[in-house]
């Protein structure tokens, strides 16, 4: 297992009590969970992954989640059991969604 | 009950969390120890190995037609719906606070091969508490009921939970046995028993021969509106005194008739045959309701 850590600047959104999670750590699945954080403009992302060594990956693909994304002021913590790039972009909004369409 | 593939949602393939939002009234579940609460296993992180924030089991309180229902449903795609000790530990604590609170019913929503092996000890105490759990609930006058119909299945230490529950409602897809069919195949060799051979494993332990048998009181569709009108029919219908000794002694004599009767029987096909089916090579073509009708007239 690895652990990373992360934190982008990302355009502040909505910030709703009520956390949000989505996926499940299946094989090649992950699950994410959303919660709002301290900084307003600001994505904190905490991931535990059973895949070693790709860190430039997951900088990569999150990056890329926060610069098109108004998912300032949140914490994301991500438990991952292989997914791949593509699976984690997709989760990655979906869960952002839920997590701010729970504000309504 | 015949329903279009379009109409239909699986209950097979949803998750954990998708069938208790079918199953229940809507928007009626609360979640008791929610991911954001809940504790990873310590286990699997000294393994090194990631956990899942629920631990692979969901537990709270909802509503079931408008009645208060306490619902465990375990997460088949994590670690095959294994139980370690986080996830026996809400286990027990929903069915130990059932029997204090006393809902209309519990629903336990299984989909697990058995113990966590990556926790040994503690995942083998934990079934053990859950079976004691189960029958205190049931003791207390809380009927306990199992929905099986996940890839998974219930094997193993989940095996005898979901027979120590009040009853079972299963789909199709669902399985039900101890030891499941590669541990047999390993343990006993291919000419025991194929676990290739999905056929086999299905006459032997799918939810059609179960049924058949008696050992699941309802068979539904794989869909999870149908678990839910089995779940709420079943309970509006439930009537049946606390267990006693009577009953687990007539329960005892009625296993050994099946086992001198049926015991030396190799396949599904021989058992139904045995038990009276005029056309058992039919069964596993037959639809739900048709399978339904045929118990109704089976020999008792």
């Amino acid at each position: 297992m690895e652990i990373l850590e992360f934190r982008f600047d990302s355009t502040p959104g909505a910030r709703p009590n009520h956390p949000a999670l989505c996926g499940v750590v299946g094989s090649g699945n992950l699950e994410i969970l959303v919660q709002s954080g301290e900084l307003p403009d600001c994505c904190q992302v905490h991931i535990k992954t059973s895949a070693r060594g790709f860190g430039t990956t997951w900088q990569a693909v999150l990056g890329d989640f926060a610069a098109s994304h108004a998912a300032g002021g949140t914490t994301i913590a991500i438990n991952d059991m292989g997914a791949t790039p593509a699976v984690v972009s997709l989760r990655l909004a979906q869960a952002l969604a839920e997590y701010q369409g729970g504000a309504q | 009950m015949s329903l279009s593939l379009a109409s239909r949602h699986s209950w097979f393939e949803a998750t954990a969390r998708a069938r208790i939002a079918g199953l229940l009234d809507a928007g009626s579940f609360t979640e008791w120890l929610p991911p954001a609460v809940s504790q990873p296993s310590p286990h699997l992180a000294q393994l090194d190995l990631p956990g899942a924030f629920d631990d692979g089991v969901v537990v709270g309180y909802g509503q079931l037609a408008q009645k208060l229902i306490f619902v465990i449903a375990q997460e088949g795609q994590f670690m095959g719906g294994a139980v370690g000790e986080i996830h026996g530990a809400k286990i027990v604590g929903t069915l130990r606070r059932a029997a204090e609170e006393k809902p209309a019913a519990v629903l336990f929503l299984i989909d697990s091969g058995g113990v966590r092996l990556h926790e040994a000890n503690a995942g083998l105490i934990a079934i053990s508490e859950i079976m004691r759990a189960v029958l205190d609930a049931r003791a207390a006058g809380v009927p306990v009921v199992a929905l099986i119909g996940g890839s998974c299945g219930a094997f193993g230490g989940m095996g005898i939970v979901a027979k120590l529950c009040s009853a079972i409602v299963i789909s199709e897809e669902g399985r039900l046995a101890l030891s499941g069919p590669e541990v047999i195949e390993t343990v006993m060799g291919v000419e025991e028993f194929d676990s290739k051979d999905r056929a086999l494993v299905w006459r032997v332990t799918g939810g059609k021969h179960r049924y058949l048998m008696g050992d699941c009181a309802v068979l539904v569709e794989d869909d999870v509106a149908a678990f839910r009108s089995g779940a709420a029919d079943f309970l509006a219908a439930w009537d049946e005194p606390v267990p006693g000794i009577a009953t687990l002694r007539a329960r005892q004599r009625g296993l050994e008739a099946r086992l001198a009767a049926y015991g030396a029987l190799c396949d599904g096909l021989d058992v139904w045959a045995a038990l009276g089916v005029a056309q058992p090579e039919s069964v596993p073509l037959l639809d739900r309701d048709s399978l339904v009708a045929l118990k109704e007239g089976l020999p008792t």
